[in-house]
């Protein structure tokens, strides 16, 4: 049942509809870790199953299984034109066959080094542990690895003919230090290390050398001073902007969220479909871009999951809300201009809008040139918490290391470092940007959304920002 | 499907060696969700789904492996034990586990509930007429889900449960909106109808004119609801015994300084309920009932085996997380007629969203207000409030600032679907607070 010929069982299904696709999916998690010297989890997950689609009366209905037999998949096409039919007697909205194009195409995650045996893995897991624990304030300490791969088919009524394989790479380091009643974490990147690449990714010395700076900040910031409480400059890490970006940008975006579809659960949006062509959102050197074509990013795709190619666009351009993270389907709803995000986390779940890689471009500071530039401020690296409204308007978040910047020089080190704002004011208060120098591309798989739920893979890349008036403060 | 396992389960553990051991983790769901926006419907479909997990042990090295069933016996033998010589084979390389949680012999259990579901063509014909006239968002979700266990010890478990959620807001001109789930297993057609209308009335509460509030502290009263997602948090680095011997629990102070919260604060894993698995994924049953905070006190934290064999304590079978699975909060003496009343001044909040820990050792949450939210003035609803950020900690929310419980709790269902449908949910009651930190 692993290896069936999709081709042949979708000449064979027998569909009374304006339209049918079928999606199959494989995807398989394997997933290593090390905790205080121990293993924690020798792990593998391996997803399988398909989903058809049909258009009916201008209606599209999913029906999805574990069991890809050709019977299974028929009886799979006959259920869903019955709800497809049910669904016509009070419909939200009717589509057209436009919105699934037929597009036929590959893509495959560029990739260098492409295994990497059971043994070295534990053992690269091992050293980075050990390298973790740089002194006994370390209490605990993991090393941890996940590698995924995926084997995606689409086949449609209309002629679309896709296949796309994914080979993702994650690994996530973290050191908990505690003495005299204080208690601090270090981690790489505040988990963001996860991106379409090779197994070259498990460069030993490359993560032994970082995870040693893990370990000494987690010591450090136990004897850092608290963030102080004001409103101040701030200027944050990409690891940081990854989660500023995908809060206050992406999701208020996602044009599903714009028409109400996701007002029970995620939430709306304060984004109203009259801003696009006119809201200013940020300052004017503000650009963000939707930008499936970066290679190591982990939202790269060829094609979403309505079959449409996926292309660079500008979001915002000189801080101007220009485009819609929307799918084929919220644009004909809409008629907002989209990008190719109709995405769903697997086989079983259907495709909406997700922001999929959403990066802000570089502008022209180097680091040096922001911090010398700030009389007063604070630095901030590494997302540790996160919270926002469900119109993505107030925010706050946390993050796990911050240095006080004095006179235009980076100085003491601050631990609990927080921040909070609403959104365009925030963005409006982007005062630099750094240049390619200071680009960083991250990536997160657990971006949940929809009903049902999904968590989906994204990708975001920034430089180091700077950000003027924002409230920042510590901990409890 | 209970028959199925178990045909399927003899079979592969009927290949393991004399120096092997091994446990079996059997899930899936045929779930129906129909997907409302503007009380229309936006995406509608149908998910069939199961997974079979295998856990090998053999040297004192263990490895697991989990992979999509197709339902048929032959194949997924067939492909069980494929996966099983995979495990065989990695199983060498890994370095020994000194905490492995074994299997054991026990009593095994089946626990079945059928329920009177609609038809997936009978669904929006029946959902659609009672909110025709009102802007809904929301999910409805219906099918059977089930859970199984079975080990080389010769332990089985079993529990399934046909179940079914319409999860949806009422959202009004201006915004506001209210919350609901509809909930059960025996669908009546009658109750959903009058269910709905009582919502409806409740929009009218929010038809006046929202206020703007200024950060500040606020005298609170937070409704089942919203007390359900502030417990929610304490699954996540709470109450974890793991969490806290690691340093990473907000209970910290509870476990090691005798910090304490309100004597009106208890807190029970419940399973008397019936409506969750009592079995972990170690096939481990726990107690029917685990006092976990009595009057404020901490008596228990959440251990499972592999935490009690690394710290050398005593387990209570918690699950491998170690999160809440069926927390009942006690009620208190606070009659819910009176709690405008009782607010006299203040704020009124029936929903949160997003909550995060922002300082989770200082056992600080941040979050949002959402949904039917109201300032109230000399013991009167005065209006809706704009959405608040609020950041307080448990110490304060469930301690100090604590002044009373409703005396009727709710049982608020777990409506999530990631992966598959979610068994459950929490009990509890609402709260009163003399003090809760609004910031933004």
């Amino acid at each position: 049942m692993e290896n069936i010929n999709l081709k042949s069982i979708f000449n064979q299904l027998k569909v009374n509809a304006e339209w049918f696709g079928v999606r199959k999916v494989r995807e398989s998690n394997t997933y290593r870790m090390i905790r205080d010297g121990n293993p924690q989890a020798n792990s593998t997950g391996i997803s399988h199953g398909i989903m058809v689609e049909v258009l009916k009366n201008g209606q599209f209905a999913y029906a999805a299984s574990s069991d890809m037999s050709t019977a299974s998949i028929q009886e799979a096409i006959d259920r869903a034109i019955i709800i497809a039919e049910s669904s016509s007697k009070n419909p939200l909205y009717n589509f057209s066959e436009d919105v699934r194009p037929s597009n036929k195409g590959n893509y495959r995650s560029d990739r260098s080094k492409t295994d990497l045996p059971l043994k070295e893995i534990n053992n690269i897991l091992f050293k980075s542990y050990e390298s973790l624990k740089v002194s006994d304030k370390i209490v605990s300490a993991s090393a941890t690895a996940r590698i995924t791969e995926t084997n995606y088919q689409f086949l449609s009524s209309s002629g679309a003919e896709i296949e796309q394989d994914f080979l993702i790479i994650g690994s996530s380091f973290d050191a908990v230090s505690q003495d005299k009643g204080i208690t601090q974490r270090r981690t790489d990147n505040g988990r963001g290390r996860m991106f379409q690449s090779g197994y070259e990714v498990f460069d030993e010395l490359e993560l032994t050398s970082m995870c040693n700076k893990i370990g000494e900040q987690a010591v450090e910031l136990l004897y850092a001073d608290e963030c102080p409480t004001e409103t101040t400059n701030l200027v944050l890490a990409p690891d940081q902007m990854l989660l500023q970006i995908h809060e206050s940008i992406g999701h208020p975006l996602e044009v599903d969220r714009i028409l109400g579809d996701e007002r029970n659960y995620a939430g709306w949006s304060f984004v109203r479909e009259e801003d696009f062509g006119t809201l200013k959102y940020g300052s004017d050197i503000m650009n963000i871009t939707f930008d499936p074509t970066i290679k190591k990013e982990l939202a790269s795709y060829g094609f979403d999951d309505s079959g449409k190619k996926a292309e660079k666009e500008y979001i915002i351009k000189d801080g101007v809300l220009l485009r819609g993270l929307g799918g084929t389907e919220s644009e004909q709803r809409s008629g907002i201009k989209g990008v190719a995000n109709f995405r769903a986390c697997s086989w079983n779940r259907p495709p909406i809008d997700r922001m999929a890689n959403l990066n802000l471009e570089p502008g022209d500071s180097s680091f040096d040139d922001i911090i010398s530039g700030v009389e007063k401020g604070v630095y901030m690296e590494s997302n540790r918490s996160w919270s926002i409204d469900d119109y993505r308007n107030k925010f706050q978040f946390g993050c796990e290391y911050g240095k006080l910047i004095e006179n235009g020089k980076l100085t003491k080190t601050i631990k609990n470092p927080n921040y909070r704002g609403v959104t365009t004011p925030f963005w409006n208060n982007l005062t630099k940007v750094g240049d390619s120098s200071t680009f960083e591309v991250f990536g997160t798989p657990n971006c949940g959304k929809g009903e049902p739920n999904q968590s989906v893979r994204v990708g975001h890349a920034s430089p180091t920002c700077l950000f003027s008036n924002i409230e920042v403060f510590g901990g409890a | 499907m209970e028959q199925f396992f178990k045909n399927l389960s003899q079979k592969i553990l009927s290949n393991v060696k004399s120096d092997e051991h091994v446990m079996l983790n059997f899930w899936g769901e045929d779930s129906h969700f129909t997907r409302f926006n503007q009380s229309k419907v936006r995406q509608n479909g149908f998910v069939s789904d199961t997974t079979l997990s295998i856990t090998l042990i053999s040297n004192q090295r263990t490895c697991s492996t989990s992979f999509s069933l197709t339902k048929n016996l032959d194949n997924d033998l067939s492909q069980s034990l494929e996966h099983f010589n995979s495990l065989r084979k990695d199983i060498v390389f890994l370095p020994e586990d000194p905490f492995i949680v074994f299997p054991k012999e026990g009593k095994s259990s089946s626990q079945k509930k059928s329920g009177n579901l609609l038809a997936i063509e009978d669904v929006v014909d029946s959902l659609s007429p009672a909110i025709k006239n009102v802007d809904l968002a929301g999910i409805w979700a219906s099918g059977h889900i089930f859970v199984g266990y079975a080990n080389s010890k010769g332990l089985f478990h079993w529990f399934s449960t046909d179940s079914y959620s319409f999860d949806y807001s009422l959202i009004t001109e201006t915004e506001k909106m209210v919350k609901d789930t509809f909930a059960g297993t025996e669908f009546n057609l009658d109750s959903y109808n009058s269910f709905m209308n009582n919502s409806i009335m409740q929009l009218k509460m929010l038809e006046n004119t929202p206020m703007q509030l200024n950060p500040g502290d606020y005298r609170t009263y937070i409704a089942p609801a919203g007390v359900s997602d502030l417990l929610g948090m304490f699954s996540w680095n709470g109450l974890s015994e793991g969490a806290i011997r690691r340093g990473q629990s907000a209970f910290l102070k509870m476990k090691n300084d005798n910090a304490k919260l309100s004597p009106c604060f208890s807190l029970n894993e419940d399973f008397s309920t019936g409506l969750t698995p009592m079995f972990n994924d170690e096939g481990e049953l726990t107690v029917t009932k685990l006092p976990l905070i009595n009057d404020g006190i901490l008596k228990n934290t959440l251990i499972n085996s592999r935490t009690a064999k690394e710290y050398n304590i005593d387990s209570n079978f918690a699950s491998g997380w170690e999160g809440l699975r069926s927390p009942v909060m006690a009620t208190g003496d606070l009659n819910e007629n009176n709690i405008s009343q009782e607010i006299d001044k203040g704020v009124f909040l029936n929903n949160l969203h997003y909550l995060n820990w922002s300082d989770n050792i200082g056992g600080r949450i941040t979050g949002m207000t959402r949904y039917a939210c109201f300032w109230v003035e000399n013991g009167e609803i005065v209006a809706p409030i704009e959405n608040m950020r609020f950041d307080d900690t448990i110490y304060n929310i469930f301690g100090d600032n604590l002044e009373s419980v409703t005396s009727h709790s709710q049982f608020i269902p777990d409506t999530g679907t990631y992966s598959s449908r979610s068994f459950g949910g929490t009990e509890c009651p609402g709260i009163l607070l003399n003090s809760f930190s609004l910031t933004l």
